[in-house]
């Protein structure tokens, strides 16, 4: 075993327990610091996000005694009990590393499914750990390949095509009919979570005008400094409707607050330019029978809620191609870990044949004296061409073989009918 | 020799459409732009089809109902490129290649033969028919994009959003792009127009300054001028306007069709 992971995810932990177990980037790079200098590691690396944290290492005798010396570093650096924090780590050695990372960067262990965020975020850990030198040649290649995984599964499926959450399905929905929302004005109605939750995707789609209106005008005016926007009086919605191409509703009553009226000469006023309405209140803010107006565009928590749904299915039906190009990338990279091996193999395949060979001539040639010191040299010579053109050489051609699985199975039987009196390298 | 190029055609256009539906689903850019250089290579070898079976005939593609169906189906592609690289906007090529591909099999389906009407020559005549088969083509986009923005629009109503849906340019780009097909068509409609009364004039003999198609032209072209300017109304933008498009189109097919065939004199490509 070489390759070792030991984390906790959220599947894993609860909140509180990722909370005290989560690394800032001055804690990453402590940590991978002293589990080197500890010699618990040789390469290591932390991805640390709001769902994971994991410490990916290297160490050539890897094994559960060094993933239970990982869990009590962890233990200590965080000072966490041990027997809270160890019900919630997993652990996981060489191949189910590789898959483990692959299937990270891909998205598939997100939980929003297909999450393209965690590919920067493994990029952003791996460039920390890259940069103070914490990782060597087995942890670069890994995390360059993970990287690549992540790009190829976000390229060549749907996995993260489809919004998942309610306020991105809704502004997805905006642009399906104005485009970039760059030259849009939005109105939001409510200064709740929700209605922050969509105020900032707002902003993050670079919305023109932000209108903002609340009962309570000191919340408005509060999220407007915030998120650049502008207050409207609460109740003056003859001028505030006939201004934006996006409303939001996610406010707290009982009966609708903007009737079908209320729209109709919002719409007048507008010229029936199209307009966008979200309404994320429950009960309902908006009446329903606004749906019915020309260019008018509702859209209810229920009815986001469903295709959020039908979203999260369709990227379900993205998941065996994803596993596909995962499976792919594991093989090349067990390929590649089979061809380092190789190299540390015929080393000590050729060191053990020489030894081998000093003891049987020593050994046939005790008792002969006619052979001088320069005969003797010659003999070895000749041996040693012997060794290398019978086994070391056909080994060397295993370099070029493009079958991992067979280049694998090759490893083993060298290691078998050479090496097995002595220590895998 | 035409052989070969009308299989390049077929070839690229076949396969230009595939890279255009599979950019509709994949909305991958490498993928839309093999799409736009395959669509291309299509009109390159369509171009050559149409001057060497010109060449062959002796005379212009749009002679016969062939060549004019051909023509019609190459200006159609000109026109979309055109707006695809103004617009920057891919996604309809998925849409508008079947009409091209249709338009291309059909004539090469209907029988050879060259037209029983009267074939004046010359410049203008041969602008006059060209600037018509232009608007015609730019019409039928215009049809096109305002069906797509009405299914668009129809599925964002009743919230069925399938793998296209998402893929689909905004509802307002639509529209744009409709704008600006109507506008080429409408220019051109009026050039072609004007260029056909000098072409009547220069007919040998008592020229006929009175033909159906004259009407049902100039009904067409008003049409299209009340879409262009309702579409900017508040009581007719969006889908009511799109509507009328896709109505206007049905009356360029049959004046392109029954107005031709039976009523027309000069305009009689069957």
């Amino acid at each position: 075993m070489e390759l070792i992971l030991v984390g906790l995810n959220f599947r894993t932990a609860p909140v509180e327990v990722r909370e005290r177990v989560s690394f800032s980037k001055e804690q990453a790079q402590r940590a991978a610091e002293e589990l080197r200098t500890k010699g618990i590691l040789e390469e290591t690396l932390v991805l640390s996000t709001c769902n994971r944290s994991e410490v990916y290492g290297v160490n050539p005798n890897a094994s559960r005694e060094s993933a239970r010396a990982l869990s009590a570093y962890l233990s200590g650096f965080h000072a966490v009990q041990p027997d809270k924090l160890n019900p919630s780590l997993y652990h996981h050695y060489d191949h189910d590393v590789v898959r483990h990372l692959f299937r990270v960067s891909a998205g598939l262990e997100s939980m929003l499914l297909g999450e393209a965020e965690i590919l920067g975020q493994v990029r952003e850990a791996y460039l920390l750990a890259h940069e103070s030198h914490a990782t060597g040649p087995v942890l670069n290649r890994l995390f360059q390949a993970a990287l690549e995984v992540g790009k190829r599964v976000r390229a060549e499926t749907e996995l993260g095509a489809r919004p998942m959450g309610i306020a991105s399905a809704g502004m997805k929905l905006a642009e399906r009919i104005f485009g970039k929302l760059n030259d849009r004005s939005a109105l939001v109605l409510g200064a709740g979570t929700i209605s922050e939750q969509v105020i900032s995707q707002l902003r993050d789609r670079g919305i023109g005008h932000l209108y903002l209106t609340n009962r309570s005008r000191e919340k408005a005016e509060e999220f407007a400094r915030q998120y650049n926007g502008k207050v409207i009086e609460w109740g003056q919605w003859d001028v505030a409707l006939k201004l934006p191409d996006v409303i939001v509703t996610a406010v707290g009553a009982l009966d609708p607050l903007l009737t079908k009226v209320m729209i109709e000469q919002a719409m007048s006023a507008r010229g029936n330019r199209a307009l966008f309405l979200m309404d994320l209140g429950m009960p309902r803010n908006i009446d329903p029978s606004v749906a019915g107006l020309y260019s008018v565009y509702l859209y209810s928590m229920e009815d986001l809620t469903e295709i959020v749904e039908q979203n999260r299915n369709a990227r379900q039906s993205e998941v065996p191609k994803a596993e596909a190009l995962v499976e792919e990338h594991i093989g090349k990279f067990i390929s590649w870990q089979a061809s380092m091996e190789l190299t540390g193999l015929l080393e000590v395949l050729r060191d053990t044949l020489k030894e081998r060979r000093a003891a049987f001539l020593n050994e046939k040639l005790s008792g002969v004296n006619h052979f001088n010191a320069q005969d003797r040299e010659q003999i070895d010579g000749l041996m040693d061409e012997l060794i290398e053109r019978l086994l070391v050489r056909p080994a060397e051609r295993l370099r070029a073989e493009r079958e991992h699985r067979k280049k694998i199975q090759s490893v083993e039987a060298i290691r078998d009918l050479f090496l097995s009196d002595r220590e895998k390298p | 020799m035409n052989q070969t190029f009308i299989v390049v055609t077929i070839v690229a256009y076949l396969t230009s459409m595939g890279f255009y539906i599979r950019f509709l689903y994949a909305g991958k850019e490498f993928t839309g732009r093999i799409a736009t250089i395959l669509m291309l290579l299509g009109l390159a070898a369509h171009y050559v089809s149409l001057m060497v079976r010109a060449r062959g005939t002796h005379t212009v593609p749009y002679h016969d109902l062939q060549g004019s169906m051909s023509l019609f189906g190459w200006l159609l592609g000109v026109t979309y490129l055109c707006l695809e690289i103004y617009h920057r906007q891919r996604t309809v090529g998925a849409f508008v290649l079947p009409v091209i591909l249709a338009f291309f099999f059909t004539a090469y389906l209907v029988p050879d033969h060259p037209s029983a009407a009267a074939t004046p020559h010359g410049v203008v005549f041969a602008l006059h028919v060209t600037l018509s088969i232009l608007a015609y083509a730019a019409f039928a986009l215009s049809c096109v994009l305002s069906l797509m923005y009405l299914a668009e629009e129809r599925f964002l109503r009743i919230r069925r959003l399938g793998d296209v849906v998402w893929r689909l340019p905004p509802l307002e780009l639509l529209e744009r792009m409709s704008h600006t097909s109507v506008l080429v068509g409408l220019i051109t409609i009026a050039a072609g127009t004007a260029l056909g009364f000098v072409a009547v004039d220069r007919l040998p003999g008592e020229p006929a300054y009175f033909d159906p198609k004259y009407v049902v032209t100039l009904l067409v072209l008003l049409l299209y001028a009340a879409y262009f300017q309702l579409a900017r109304t508040a009581a007719w933008r969006g889908a009511r306007a799109s509507k009328l498009c896709v109505f206007n189109f049905v009356l360029v097919v049959l004046s392109f069709t029954v107005v031709n065939l039976y009523f027309s004199q000069h305009h009689r490509y069957f």
